[in-house]
């Protein structure tokens, strides 16, 4: 564990991501098969299965730490992450060990098996042998979430460093639906499996946002104009007569979306197809509110199957008759991909998803302004000669967004942040006129700099109203302009009305709280968009 | 009932028998001034009263005032009151300040803490019915590492820095944490350059005979390629800033309490965070609570609601009190601190 709490400690302490890089590549260089398996499968989002509960290990570090349970509670939105508060309020160590992290996770596993009894024993004994970073680490690995600034790509890379491996096609092993107590180091990165193959997506190309003016992009014949739609990126994969769906979070999606699996009666075993997954009315997508209903469920009930009915809007191809097509230009795999779907019937689950004829830049701004119409969210703009690349790269692909949808609002209840943000109030709850009084209608979370989040949490520290737990009501003062993506009829809030993507734009510190916007000016947005 | 000893008013802690105030946040007539940090020690007040070790620093930040001096332990009275300045083991020169009213003790901590760190006077405990007390890092989760542990990392880091060819820049509030940490540094490892603000406050020091090692003030005309393997001491505010990049290749590191968390570490975005503070740890407040033998425990600035109730649970008669303290800790402002 000291090993792995070093490597934690080095890329925490930097914020540069070769730094990081660097560490990690090392500690791939040197870890023993199984802790390099589990240092990627946690990095990865994986994690053990939980053996003891968050409320057992609460009270047991408050009685262990001699502390009443609510100051422990307390401390932790304080502390903002419950792993660190557990180790931070423990008394130190009284002895040290050197056992590795794959013990501690085998040794965690074993938990299951012993009585509640031994099982405190147990844990207090382990506490009692790991240094502050170890304990932490050792808490993570039961409450889970191993979100500490190590992105996938960034693993990947160091693993590829280590490894002498591809950075592409070690991606591509790491996609999938491996468990750590299922595949072996070597199974995972060095050997050949076909089987596991068959599941595996294509790490995702993804867009970046276009700020400039597409004048900038060049000639557009050079360029593919689609409708960027607000939906769930998903890969369909028809391999081996059986058929997966993934979402861009790598998150095996099949069984939430039964609707795709009639794919199959359309198209040849061997097809990789990258879409959008909408719920849709047979002519256009519904709403995303439509489709929200159906995200958080793995099964779907029937009425929700008939209400709220999934396709996959396609917009490549990435693999044809079981051959990797993504280094071909995408107007070639565009021309494929049209004539795999052309003559679909309608109950086809996948359709493709248009493409914008136009002929200059002028042209096609015209048409961006009809996106909120078409239900999409703006356009996409693709190089037509660019090979489908892996992450986030500048310069092929480009999403050019409508401008958000604002309104002002005034901020009346304000609540501390986690993690990063713990000491900071960053939570807002907002509100707008009705008559003499304010109607929250949103909250928001994100859009400040942190100079500003620091004056308004000293702000609110000298404002506060009324406490409700961590929440604070403060004095209704301040207007922000709130931007939102999307606005939908809302029985469930007083308001009436949901944003969708609601964040602080700005700050309005010009504008007296009197003059913020009022609901019947939130009411014409809803007419308007909703 | 007798009248309190002090009274908290809008101005600030209120003493009518002396009738003076005690470190108060709007202009008064007279001042009794725990420490030169900037929200205790403020401008405008017609009087001043502060130890003869914090004066110099108090006349540098504020200027010409009517600045009287005390010596630690020195009673005087003033009205019907008795006062004495005590050392509070915060920063050089600071002081918890006692009252005595017919007999009845209070005593105001102003920020303090209780371990030696070899440069400000040591904390004295002083017995009274009534303790006003800080409790800035009020939460058990905030417990310090042992000066001594904190200097090797600091020192190992420098050391490592050095070695790479950076420059170490380490923010630390420029009165108090900035020299503290300039005592922790081992000088074999490389020269000590100053920012302006820290330069300032060493010159007030080093004149009163605080033993500080040597350093050089970053002027415009000063070559960082003339002094390789520096460690440059400046306010947190400098960090980021033109001035800062002007060190070139540099590793950033934070010197405060809040660097005991890690959601606090990450945002300030630094290299390293090193965890000192100069107020007391959760420990050392109930070391120090317990040892004034008071009764009433008055809680000021920081996780004040949480402390009081502990402290009621542990049978203490204790009570929140607003103030507007909180300046060189406090976690709003952990990005000046």
């Amino acid at each position: 564990m000291r090993d792995f709490a070093t490597l934690f400690a080095t890329l925490d302490q930097t914020t540069k991501t070769t730094l990081k890089t660097k560490a990690l590549a090392e500690y791939f260089t040197r870890a023993a098969d199984e802790d390099k398996l589990w240092t990627i499968a946690l990095f990865s989002g994986r994690r053990p299965k939980r053996a003891v509960t968050t409320t057992q290990l609460r009270e047991w570090a408050a009685e262990s730490a001699g502390v009443p349970l609510w100051l422990l509670e307390e401390s932790y939105p304080i502390v903002g992450d419950l792993a660190e508060t557990i180790a931070l309020i423990l008394p130190p160590a009284e002895t040290c060990s050197d056992l590795s992290l794959s013990y501690w996770i085998n040794w965690l596993r074993s938990l299951s098996n012993v009585s509640p009894e031994d099982r405190k024993m147990l844990i207090l004994t382990a506490w009692n042998q790991l240094e502050t970073t170890e304990r932490f680490l050792f808490n993570k690995l039961i409450t889970g979430g191993f979100r500490i600034g190590i992105s996938q790509k960034l693993m990947t890379r160091a693993l590829a460093q280590a490894t002498g491996q591809d950075e592409a096609s070690l991606a591509h092993r790491l996609m999938g639906g491996w468990t750590p107590e299922s595949t072996s180091y070597h199974a995972l990165i060095e050997a050949e499996d076909k089987a596991a193959d068959l599941s595996r997506p294509y790490p995702f190309y993804l867009a970046h946002q276009l700020d400039d003016l597409p004048e900038n992009l060049g000639n557009p014949v050079d360029w593919q104009a689609e409708w960027k739609w607000d939906g769930i990126r998903g890969q369909l994969i028809l391999r081996g007569g059986g058929h997966h769906v993934w979402s861009r979070g790598e998150e095996l999606i099949t069984d939430r979306f039964p609707e795709l699996a009639r794919a199959r009666d359309f198209l040849p075993d061997g097809t990789v197809l990258d879409g959008e997954i909408v719920t849709w009315d047979g002519t256009q997508p519904m709403s995303f509110n439509t489709l929200q209903k159906r995200i958080g469920r793995k099964t779907v009930p029937k009425k929700l199957l008939k209400d709220a009915p999934v396709i996959l809007l396609a917009y490549d191809l990435l693999e044809d008759n079981g051959h990797d097509l993504r280094d071909t230009p995408l107007a070639q795999r565009r021309a494929r991909l049209d004539a795999l779907l052309q003559d679909l019937p309608s109950e086809a689950p996948v359709r493709p998803s248009q493409i914008i004829p136009f002929d200059s830049w002028q042209g096609l701004t015209q048409v961006r302004t009809r996106s909120r119409d078409m239900r999409s969210e703006g356009l996409m703009l693709k190089r037509r000669d660019s090979p489908y690349l892996v992450g986030r790269k500048k310069g092929d692909w480009w999403k050019w967004k409508l401008d958000p949808l604002t309104i002002d609002a005034v901020m009346i209840y304000a609540q501390q942040g986690h993690g990063r943000r713990a000491t900071l109030f960053t939570d807002f709850t907002f509100a707008v006129w009705q008559g003499n009084e304010l109607v929250p209608f949103t909250k928001a979370y994100s859009g400040l700099t942190d100079a500003e989040f620091n004056k308004i949490t000293a702000w609110v520290r000298k404002n506060t109203l009324q406490r409700f737990g961590p929440v604070r009501q403060v004095r209704p003062e301040h207007v922000f302009e709130i931007a939102f993506e999307g606005i939908f009829e809302s029985p469930r809030h007083k308001s009436g009305v949901a944003l969708r993507f609601p964040r602080m734009s700005r700050w309005r510190q010009d504008k007296p709280v009197q003059e913020a916007n009022t609901l019947e000016d939130l009411r014409a947005i809803l007419a308007a968009h909703g | 009932m007798r009248d309190p000893v002090l009274t908290f008013t809008e101005r600030g802690l209120y003493c009518p028998a002396g009738d003076f105030h005690i470190d108060p946040w709007r202009p008064v007539d007279r001042a009794l001034i725990t420490h030169g940090h900037a929200d205790h020690s403020r401008s405008g007040h017609g009087r001043y009263l502060a130890t003869t070790q914090a004066a110099p620093v108090i006349r540098h930040r504020l200027g010409a005032i009517a600045l009287e001096t005390i010596n630690y332990g020195e009673v005087r009275r003033i009205g019907s009151a008795e006062v004495s300045f005590h050392p509070a083991g915060h920063i050089p020169g600071s002081a918890q300040i006692r009252v005595a009213v017919n007999g009845e003790v209070w005593v105001v901590s102003g920020d303090y803490k209780i371990t030696p760190d070899g440069l400000s006077e040591p904390f004295e405990p002083v017995a009274c019915h009534s303790f006003i007390s800080e409790c800035t890092f009020g939460l058990p989760v905030f417990k310090w590492q042992d000066q001594g542990a904190v200097a090797q990392e600091l020192n190992a880091w420098w050391a490592d820095n050095a070695a790479q060819g950076l420059t170490t820049l380490l923010g630390a509030y420029s009165l108090g944490k900035a020299q503290r940490m300039m005592s922790l540094l081992d000088t074999g490892i490389g020269p000590i350059l100053t920012h302006g603000a820290v330069a300032a406050t060493n010159a007030v020091l080093c004149a009163q005979g605080y033993a500080l090692p040597e350093s050089t003030q970053i002027t415009p005309d000063l070559r960082i390629k003339d002094h390789p393997g520096a460690v440059v001491l400046a306010p947190p505010a400098a960090l980021g800033t033109p001035w800062a990049r002007k060190l070139g290749p540099a590793s950033t590191g934070f010197a405060s309490g809040w660097m005991r968390l890690r959601g606090v570490r990450r945002r300030r975005a630094a290299d390293r965070g090193f965890v000192v503070s100069d107020h007391a740890d959760w420990d050392g407040l109930l070391t120090a609570i317990r040892t004034t033998g008071a009764e009433n425990i008055y809680v000021t600035h920081g996780y004040t609601e949480i402390f009081a109730r502990a402290l009621r649970e542990m049978g203490w008669n204790a009570q929140v009190v607003p103030t507007e303290f909180g300046g060189d800790e406090d976690d709003t402002t952990a990005d000046s601190a």
